[in-house]
Protein backbone atom coordinates (compact mmCIF):
# COMPACT_ATOMS: atom_id res chain seq x y z
CA UNK A 1 0.00 0.00 0.00
CA UNK A 2 0.91 3.36 -0.55
CA UNK A 3 -0.33 6.83 -0.91
CA UNK A 4 -2.91 7.19 -3.77
CA UNK A 5 -2.63 9.48 -6.64
CA UNK A 6 -5.13 11.91 -6.02
CA UNK A 7 -8.05 12.75 -8.61
CA UNK A 8 -9.65 16.43 -7.88
CA UNK A 9 -12.44 17.77 -10.36
CA UNK A 10 -12.26 21.65 -10.59
CA UNK A 11 -15.23 23.72 -10.50
CA UNK A 12 -14.56 27.54 -12.10
CA UNK A 13 -16.32 29.68 -10.28
CA UNK A 14 -17.98 33.02 -11.96
CA UNK A 15 -21.39 34.41 -10.09
CA UNK A 16 -21.76 31.42 -8.08
CA UNK A 17 -21.69 29.31 -10.45
CA UNK A 18 -19.68 26.35 -12.26
CA UNK A 19 -17.78 27.48 -15.35
CA UNK A 20 -15.51 25.67 -17.60
CA UNK A 21 -13.89 27.82 -20.63
CA UNK A 22 -11.96 26.38 -23.16
CA UNK A 23 -8.55 27.94 -23.40
CA UNK A 24 -9.78 30.09 -20.55
CA UNK A 25 -12.75 31.63 -22.97
CA UNK A 26 -16.34 31.28 -23.33
CA UNK A 27 -17.38 30.26 -20.44
CA UNK A 28 -20.18 27.69 -20.08
CA UNK A 29 -22.42 26.76 -17.23
CA UNK A 30 -22.12 23.74 -15.49
CA UNK A 31 -23.92 23.57 -12.09
CA UNK A 32 -24.51 24.81 -8.79
CA UNK A 33 -21.16 24.15 -7.13
CA UNK A 34 -22.16 23.01 -3.45
CA UNK A 35 -24.23 20.21 -5.73
CA UNK A 36 -21.86 19.35 -7.85
CA UNK A 37 -19.53 19.41 -4.73
CA UNK A 38 -21.35 17.02 -2.88
CA UNK A 39 -21.93 14.69 -5.78
CA UNK A 40 -18.18 14.43 -6.70
CA UNK A 41 -17.15 13.68 -2.94
CA UNK A 42 -20.07 10.57 -2.90
CA UNK A 43 -18.16 9.63 -6.43
CA UNK A 44 -15.15 9.20 -4.91
CA UNK A 45 -13.30 12.44 -5.98
CA UNK A 46 -10.50 12.30 -3.15
CA UNK A 47 -9.97 16.65 -3.43
CA UNK A 48 -12.12 19.38 -4.98
CA UNK A 49 -10.50 22.82 -6.32
CA UNK A 50 -13.00 25.71 -6.24
CA UNK A 51 -11.51 28.58 -8.82
CA UNK A 52 -13.28 31.78 -8.66
CA UNK A 53 -12.35 32.83 -12.19
CA UNK A 54 -13.40 35.97 -12.86
CA UNK A 55 -11.81 37.24 -9.54
CA UNK A 56 -8.46 38.49 -10.56
CA UNK A 57 -9.66 40.02 -13.76
CA UNK A 58 -12.74 42.24 -12.49
CA UNK A 59 -11.06 42.45 -8.81
CA UNK A 60 -13.82 40.72 -7.53
CA UNK A 61 -13.80 39.75 -3.55
CA UNK A 62 -13.30 35.98 -3.15
CA UNK A 63 -16.87 34.09 -2.55
CA UNK A 64 -16.67 33.38 0.98
CA UNK A 65 -19.89 32.61 1.65
CA UNK A 66 -20.07 29.82 -1.35
CA UNK A 67 -17.05 28.08 0.75
CA UNK A 68 -18.91 28.32 4.18
CA UNK A 69 -21.77 26.40 2.31
CA UNK A 70 -19.27 23.77 0.08
CA UNK A 71 -17.69 23.49 3.76
CA UNK A 72 -20.83 22.61 5.54
CA UNK A 73 -21.67 19.55 3.49
CA UNK A 74 -18.27 18.41 1.85
CA UNK A 75 -16.32 15.56 3.99
CA UNK A 76 -13.49 16.17 1.54
CA UNK A 77 -11.00 18.34 1.46
CA UNK A 78 -11.33 21.35 -1.05
CA UNK A 79 -9.06 24.08 -2.08
CA UNK A 80 -10.18 27.58 -2.45
CA UNK A 81 -8.46 29.94 -5.19
CA UNK A 82 -8.96 33.12 -7.13
CA UNK A 83 -7.82 36.45 -6.79
CA UNK A 84 -6.31 35.88 -3.54
CA UNK A 85 -3.53 38.29 -2.62
CA UNK A 86 -3.51 38.86 1.21
CA UNK A 87 -3.07 37.04 4.54
CA UNK A 88 -6.76 38.51 5.96
CA UNK A 89 -8.60 36.82 2.53
CA UNK A 90 -6.51 33.59 3.09
CA UNK A 91 -7.69 33.77 6.56
CA UNK A 92 -11.47 34.52 5.99
CA UNK A 93 -11.49 31.67 3.49
CA UNK A 94 -10.13 29.56 5.96
CA UNK A 95 -12.37 30.32 8.51
CA UNK A 96 -15.09 29.86 6.20
CA UNK A 97 -14.38 26.31 6.07
CA UNK A 98 -11.63 25.82 3.03
CA UNK A 99 -8.97 23.47 3.95
CA UNK A 100 -6.15 24.82 1.26
CA UNK A 101 -6.05 28.15 -0.37
CA UNK A 102 -4.67 28.62 -4.40
CA UNK A 103 -2.49 31.43 -4.81
CA UNK A 104 -1.39 32.36 -8.76
CA UNK A 105 -0.91 36.03 -10.00
CA UNK A 106 -0.22 37.95 -6.40
CA UNK A 107 2.90 35.71 -5.28
CA UNK A 108 4.40 36.12 -8.81
CA UNK A 109 4.20 39.99 -8.03
CA UNK A 110 5.60 39.60 -4.66
CA UNK A 111 7.16 36.10 -3.93
CA UNK A 112 7.11 37.27 0.30
CA UNK A 113 4.08 36.05 0.48
CA UNK A 114 4.32 32.36 0.30
CA UNK A 115 6.60 32.90 2.94
CA UNK A 116 4.12 34.87 4.96
CA UNK A 117 1.21 32.81 4.65
CA UNK A 118 3.32 29.38 5.35
CA UNK A 119 4.29 31.03 8.55
CA UNK A 120 1.16 31.80 9.48
CA UNK A 121 -0.98 29.31 8.46
CA UNK A 122 1.19 26.32 7.63
CA UNK A 123 2.44 25.09 3.85
CA UNK A 124 0.19 22.74 4.18
CA UNK A 125 -2.90 24.81 3.21
CA UNK A 126 -0.87 26.92 0.64
CA UNK A 127 -1.01 25.66 -3.33
CA UNK A 128 0.82 27.79 -5.52
CA UNK A 129 -0.94 27.89 -8.96
CA UNK A 130 1.04 28.60 -11.61
CA UNK A 131 -0.53 28.49 -15.49
CA UNK A 132 2.40 27.96 -18.20
CA UNK A 133 2.61 28.50 -21.83
CA UNK A 134 5.50 27.47 -23.57
CA UNK A 135 7.55 29.97 -25.65
CA UNK A 136 9.58 29.52 -29.31
CA UNK A 137 12.62 29.16 -27.33
CA UNK A 138 11.35 25.90 -26.05
CA UNK A 139 10.48 27.16 -22.64
CA UNK A 140 7.60 27.26 -20.46
CA UNK A 141 7.07 30.89 -18.65
CA UNK A 142 4.59 31.88 -15.78
CA UNK A 143 1.23 33.64 -16.99
CA UNK A 144 -0.42 35.85 -14.57
CA UNK A 145 -4.14 36.89 -14.69
CA UNK A 146 -5.80 33.94 -15.73
CA UNK A 147 -3.14 33.56 -18.95
CA UNK A 148 -3.73 37.30 -19.79
CA UNK A 149 0.07 38.81 -18.99
CA UNK A 150 3.48 37.30 -19.51
CA UNK A 151 6.24 37.29 -17.23
CA UNK A 152 9.83 36.31 -18.46
CA UNK A 153 9.82 33.72 -15.27
CA UNK A 154 10.16 30.04 -16.43
CA UNK A 155 7.99 27.79 -14.81
CA UNK A 156 10.37 25.03 -13.46
CA UNK A 157 12.40 28.22 -11.56
CA UNK A 158 8.96 29.72 -9.64
CA UNK A 159 8.39 26.43 -8.91
CA UNK A 160 11.46 25.58 -7.44
CA UNK A 161 11.74 29.02 -5.84
CA UNK A 162 7.94 28.46 -4.60
CA UNK A 163 8.87 25.45 -2.35
CA UNK A 164 11.47 26.91 -1.14
CA UNK A 165 9.38 29.87 0.18
CA UNK A 166 6.93 27.28 1.79
CA UNK A 167 4.59 26.35 -0.57
CA UNK A 168 2.94 23.13 0.08
CA UNK A 169 2.11 22.11 -3.14
CA UNK A 170 2.20 23.19 -6.63
CA UNK A 171 -0.79 23.59 -9.03
CA UNK A 172 0.64 23.44 -12.30
CA UNK A 173 -1.48 24.19 -15.60
CA UNK A 174 -0.57 24.27 -18.97
CA UNK A 175 -2.85 26.84 -20.94
CA UNK A 176 -1.30 25.28 -24.13
CA UNK A 177 -3.47 22.18 -22.77
CA UNK A 178 -6.52 23.63 -20.81
CA UNK A 179 -9.54 22.55 -22.21
CA UNK A 180 -8.01 21.04 -25.69
CA UNK A 181 -8.22 17.66 -24.08
CA UNK A 182 -5.49 16.03 -26.19
CA UNK A 183 -3.82 15.44 -22.73
CA UNK A 184 -1.45 16.74 -20.14
CA UNK A 185 1.64 18.60 -20.47
CA UNK A 186 3.75 15.40 -19.37
CA UNK A 187 7.48 16.83 -20.25
CA UNK A 188 6.61 20.01 -17.92
CA UNK A 189 5.01 18.14 -15.46
CA UNK A 190 7.73 15.86 -15.25
CA UNK A 191 10.46 18.17 -15.10
CA UNK A 192 8.95 19.95 -12.07
CA UNK A 193 7.60 16.86 -10.20
CA UNK A 194 11.18 15.31 -10.18
CA UNK A 195 13.34 18.78 -9.14
CA UNK A 196 10.81 20.19 -6.73
CA UNK A 197 10.56 18.05 -3.20
CA UNK A 198 6.81 18.95 -2.37
CA UNK A 199 3.39 17.47 -4.63
CA UNK A 200 2.26 18.36 -8.12
CA UNK A 201 -1.31 18.62 -9.01
CA UNK A 202 -1.30 18.43 -13.04
CA UNK A 203 -3.85 20.79 -14.72
CA UNK A 204 -4.99 21.16 -17.77
CA UNK A 205 -5.81 18.72 -21.14
CA UNK A 206 -7.43 15.70 -19.65
CA UNK A 207 -9.33 14.35 -22.60
CA UNK A 208 -9.37 10.64 -21.48
CA UNK A 209 -8.62 7.93 -18.97
CA UNK A 210 -5.38 7.09 -21.16
CA UNK A 211 -4.40 11.02 -20.30
CA UNK A 212 -4.44 10.39 -16.22
CA UNK A 213 -2.59 7.08 -16.70
CA UNK A 214 -0.18 8.99 -18.70
CA UNK A 215 0.23 11.53 -16.21
CA UNK A 216 0.56 9.40 -13.17
CA UNK A 217 3.53 7.45 -14.88
CA UNK A 218 5.30 9.11 -17.73
CA UNK A 219 4.62 13.11 -16.01
CA UNK A 220 4.89 11.72 -12.52
CA UNK A 221 2.31 14.00 -11.13
CA UNK A 222 1.20 13.20 -7.62
CA UNK A 223 -2.17 13.99 -8.56
CA UNK A 224 -4.27 15.10 -12.05
CA UNK A 225 -7.46 17.91 -11.88
CA UNK A 226 -9.90 18.12 -14.55
CA UNK A 227 -12.83 20.17 -14.87
CA UNK A 228 -14.85 19.61 -17.94
CA UNK A 229 -14.49 15.78 -18.24
CA UNK A 230 -16.21 15.71 -15.26
CA UNK A 231 -19.01 18.24 -15.05
CA UNK A 232 -20.16 17.02 -18.70
CA UNK A 233 -20.01 13.05 -17.59
CA UNK A 234 -17.57 12.46 -20.81
CA UNK A 235 -15.04 10.84 -17.66
CA UNK A 236 -17.01 9.66 -14.59
CA UNK A 237 -14.89 9.75 -11.61
CA UNK A 238 -15.68 5.86 -10.76
CA UNK A 239 -15.12 4.64 -14.21
CA UNK A 240 -11.86 6.66 -14.01
CA UNK A 241 -10.56 5.64 -11.03
CA UNK A 242 -11.29 1.50 -11.53
CA UNK A 243 -9.42 2.47 -15.09
CA UNK A 244 -6.16 3.76 -13.21
CA UNK A 245 -6.56 0.85 -9.96
CA UNK A 246 -6.32 -2.02 -13.18
CA UNK A 247 -3.41 0.03 -14.73
CA UNK A 248 -2.11 -0.80 -11.21
CA UNK A 249 -1.71 3.13 -10.49
CA UNK A 250 -2.13 3.30 -6.79
CA UNK A 251 -5.69 4.74 -6.77
CA UNK A 252 -8.39 4.86 -3.45
CA UNK A 253 -11.39 2.69 -4.15
CA UNK A 254 -13.90 2.33 -1.07
CA UNK A 255 -16.20 0.30 -1.71
CA UNK A 256 -19.37 2.50 -0.45
CA UNK A 257 -17.54 5.40 -2.79
CA UNK A 258 -17.11 3.54 -5.90
CA UNK A 259 -19.90 0.89 -7.10
CA UNK B 1 -24.22 14.39 25.57
CA UNK B 2 -21.67 17.28 25.29
CA UNK B 3 -19.04 17.64 23.46
CA UNK B 4 -16.22 20.20 24.01
CA UNK B 5 -13.80 21.49 21.00
CA UNK B 6 -10.20 23.05 22.56
CA UNK B 7 -9.81 26.28 21.31
CA UNK B 8 -6.08 27.53 20.84
CA UNK B 9 -4.45 28.99 18.25
CA UNK B 10 -4.10 26.32 15.95
CA UNK B 11 -6.21 26.58 12.66
CA UNK B 12 -8.94 24.07 11.09
CA UNK B 13 -11.15 23.76 14.05
CA UNK B 14 -14.28 24.51 11.30
CA UNK B 15 -13.84 21.40 9.11
CA UNK B 16 -14.68 19.41 12.45
CA UNK B 17 -17.13 21.58 13.45
CA UNK B 18 -19.37 20.63 10.46
CA UNK B 19 -18.45 17.30 10.23
CA UNK B 20 -19.56 17.17 13.97
CA UNK B 21 -22.93 18.81 12.28
CA UNK B 22 -23.14 16.39 10.07
CA UNK B 23 -23.71 13.95 12.89
CA UNK B 24 -26.09 15.69 14.15
CA UNK B 25 -23.61 16.76 17.43
CA UNK B 26 -23.30 20.69 18.18
CA UNK B 27 -19.99 21.25 19.84
CA UNK B 28 -19.08 23.85 22.82
CA UNK B 29 -15.53 25.56 21.76
CA UNK B 30 -13.98 26.68 24.52
CA UNK B 31 -10.68 27.38 26.05
CA UNK B 32 -12.20 27.43 29.68
CA UNK B 33 -10.90 24.93 31.70
CA UNK B 34 -14.21 24.43 33.66
CA UNK B 35 -16.08 23.60 30.81
CA UNK B 36 -13.22 21.17 29.34
CA UNK B 37 -13.51 19.52 32.65
CA UNK B 38 -17.28 19.25 32.05
CA UNK B 39 -17.85 17.80 29.26
CA UNK B 40 -18.88 14.10 28.01
CA UNK B 41 -16.40 14.31 25.64
CA UNK B 42 -13.23 16.57 24.41
CA UNK B 43 -11.93 16.86 20.90
CA UNK B 44 -8.38 18.35 20.42
CA UNK B 45 -8.01 19.26 16.63
CA UNK B 46 -5.31 21.44 15.08
CA UNK B 47 -2.95 22.07 12.04
CA UNK B 48 -0.20 24.54 12.42
CA UNK B 49 3.04 24.58 14.03
CA UNK B 50 4.44 22.35 17.33
CA UNK B 51 5.95 25.01 19.53
CA UNK B 52 3.91 27.77 19.15
CA UNK B 53 1.09 25.56 20.15
CA UNK B 54 2.69 25.05 23.13
CA UNK B 55 3.70 27.87 24.12
CA UNK B 56 -0.03 29.00 24.18
CA UNK B 57 -1.72 26.13 25.56
CA UNK B 58 0.87 26.48 28.67
CA UNK B 59 0.73 30.48 28.91
CA UNK B 60 -3.06 29.50 29.69
CA UNK B 61 -2.66 26.37 31.99
CA UNK B 62 -4.02 24.56 29.38
CA UNK B 63 -1.45 22.07 29.25
CA UNK B 64 -2.02 20.21 32.94
CA UNK B 65 -6.07 20.77 32.03
CA UNK B 66 -5.58 18.27 28.94
CA UNK B 67 -3.48 15.91 30.45
CA UNK B 68 -5.64 16.04 33.84
CA UNK B 69 -9.54 14.85 31.74
CA UNK B 70 -11.21 11.74 32.59
CA UNK B 71 -13.40 11.67 29.55
CA UNK B 72 -12.53 10.33 26.14
CA UNK B 73 -10.80 12.78 24.48
CA UNK B 74 -9.81 12.77 20.57
CA UNK B 75 -6.39 14.53 19.51
CA UNK B 76 -6.27 14.88 15.43
CA UNK B 77 -3.68 15.71 13.54
CA UNK B 78 -1.42 18.45 15.06
CA UNK B 79 -3.47 17.38 18.23
CA UNK B 80 -2.04 13.98 18.34
CA UNK B 81 1.70 14.92 17.79
CA UNK B 82 0.88 17.24 21.00
CA UNK B 83 -0.25 13.96 23.09
CA UNK B 84 2.83 12.97 22.40
CA UNK B 85 6.50 13.16 24.40
CA UNK B 86 8.22 15.32 22.45
CA UNK B 87 8.12 16.85 18.64
CA UNK B 88 11.56 17.46 16.14
CA UNK B 89 9.36 20.32 15.01
CA UNK B 90 10.81 23.29 16.81
CA UNK B 91 12.32 21.21 19.17
CA UNK B 92 8.99 20.88 21.47
CA UNK B 93 8.33 19.27 24.45
CA UNK B 94 4.92 18.27 24.17
CA UNK B 95 2.15 16.96 26.55
CA UNK B 96 3.67 13.61 27.28
CA UNK B 97 0.39 11.55 27.37
CA UNK B 98 1.58 9.03 24.74
CA UNK B 99 5.35 8.34 25.37
CA UNK B 100 6.53 8.76 21.93
CA UNK B 101 8.89 11.01 19.55
CA UNK B 102 7.51 12.62 16.84
CA UNK B 103 9.77 13.05 14.02
CA UNK B 104 10.24 15.17 10.36
CA UNK B 105 9.71 12.83 7.20
CA UNK B 106 13.14 12.74 5.84
CA UNK B 107 13.33 9.54 3.94
CA UNK B 108 15.59 10.61 0.52
CA UNK B 109 12.66 11.22 -2.27
CA UNK B 110 9.89 11.50 -0.27
CA UNK B 111 7.83 14.75 -1.05
CA UNK B 112 6.99 16.44 2.21
CA UNK B 113 4.14 17.38 3.56
CA UNK B 114 2.67 13.49 2.95
CA UNK B 115 -0.32 14.72 1.65
CA UNK B 116 -3.54 13.12 0.76
CA UNK B 117 -5.59 9.33 0.83
CA UNK B 118 -2.93 6.63 2.53
CA UNK B 119 -4.31 3.19 4.20
CA UNK B 120 -4.83 1.88 7.84
CA UNK B 121 -3.34 -1.12 9.18
CA UNK B 122 -2.97 -2.76 12.06
CA UNK B 123 -6.16 -1.66 13.43
CA UNK B 124 -7.74 -2.30 17.03
CA UNK B 125 -9.22 -1.18 19.79
CA UNK B 126 -12.88 0.74 19.43
CA UNK B 127 -12.16 3.73 17.42
CA UNK B 128 -11.79 1.26 14.58
CA UNK B 129 -14.65 -0.74 15.01
CA UNK B 130 -16.28 -1.53 11.32
CA UNK B 131 -13.41 -0.05 9.94
CA UNK B 132 -10.91 -2.14 7.61
CA UNK B 133 -7.29 -2.22 7.21
CA UNK B 134 -7.02 -0.96 3.68
CA UNK B 135 -9.42 1.93 4.10
CA UNK B 136 -7.96 5.20 2.97
CA UNK B 137 -7.95 8.20 5.20
CA UNK B 138 -7.19 11.55 4.33
CA UNK B 139 -3.31 13.11 5.68
CA UNK B 140 -1.64 16.22 6.13
CA UNK B 141 1.50 16.30 7.65
CA UNK B 142 5.14 17.16 7.71
CA UNK B 143 6.16 15.40 11.35
CA UNK B 144 5.00 12.31 11.94
CA UNK B 145 4.92 9.60 15.78
CA UNK B 146 6.98 6.83 15.69
CA UNK B 147 5.50 3.29 16.26
CA UNK B 148 4.71 2.44 19.43
CA UNK B 149 2.84 -0.08 21.49
CA UNK B 150 -0.05 2.75 22.33
CA UNK B 151 -0.89 2.63 18.37
CA UNK B 152 -3.90 1.39 17.44
CA UNK B 153 -3.64 1.84 13.83
CA UNK B 154 -0.53 2.26 11.27
CA UNK B 155 0.25 4.08 8.13
CA UNK B 156 3.18 3.55 6.03
CA UNK B 157 4.84 6.45 4.57
CA UNK B 158 8.33 5.70 3.64
CA UNK B 159 8.35 4.86 7.02
CA UNK B 160 5.67 2.99 9.17
CA UNK B 161 4.52 5.35 11.47
CA UNK B 162 1.32 5.72 14.19
CA UNK B 163 -1.53 6.69 11.96
CA UNK B 164 -3.43 6.59 15.55
CA UNK B 165 -2.59 6.14 19.61
CA UNK B 166 -4.64 5.27 22.22
CA UNK B 167 -4.05 4.93 25.79
CA UNK B 168 -6.86 4.63 28.11
CA UNK B 169 -9.15 7.55 27.92
CA UNK B 170 -6.72 9.39 25.26
CA UNK B 171 -7.40 8.91 21.55
CA UNK B 172 -5.71 10.24 18.76
CA UNK B 173 -5.35 9.96 14.55
CA UNK B 174 -2.57 11.36 12.68
CA UNK B 175 -4.95 11.14 9.66
CA UNK B 176 -8.13 13.86 9.48
CA UNK B 177 -11.44 11.94 10.47
CA UNK B 178 -13.58 14.98 9.30
CA UNK B 179 -12.70 15.22 5.72
CA UNK B 180 -12.30 11.19 4.90
CA UNK B 181 -15.14 11.00 3.01
CA UNK B 182 -18.17 8.45 4.70
CA UNK B 183 -15.28 5.45 6.12
CA UNK B 184 -14.29 7.86 8.09
CA UNK B 185 -17.49 9.05 9.35
CA UNK B 186 -17.15 5.58 11.35
CA UNK B 187 -14.57 7.38 13.17
CA UNK B 188 -16.43 10.09 14.67
CA UNK B 189 -19.36 8.16 15.58
CA UNK B 190 -16.99 5.56 17.22
CA UNK B 191 -15.55 7.97 19.36
CA UNK B 192 -19.20 9.49 19.79
CA UNK B 193 -20.26 5.96 21.46
CA UNK B 194 -17.80 5.77 23.73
Amino acid sequence: MSLAKRIIPCLDIKDGQTVKGIRFEQPRHAGDPAELAEMYARQGADELVLLDITATHEGRATFTGLVHRVAEVLDIPFTVGGGIGSVAQVEALLRAGADKVSINSAAVRRPELIDELARTFGSQCIVLAIDACPHADGYWYVYLNGGRIATPQRAPDWAREAADRGAGEILLTSMAHDGVKTGFALDLTREIATSIPIPVIASGGAGRPEHFLDVFTAGMADAALAASVFHFGEIPVPALKKYLYSHGISIRIEQNSCN
Amino acid sequence: MSLAIVKYNAGNIRSVQFALQRLGVEALWTDEPAALRAADKVIFPGVGEASSAMQYLRERGLDAVLRGLRQPVLGICLGLQLFCRHSEEGDTSCLGIFDVEVRRFRSPGLKVPHIGWNTLSNLRGPLFEGVEDGNFMYFVHSFYAEMHPDMVAQTDYGVPFSAALQRENFFAVQFHPEKSGETSQRILKNFLKL
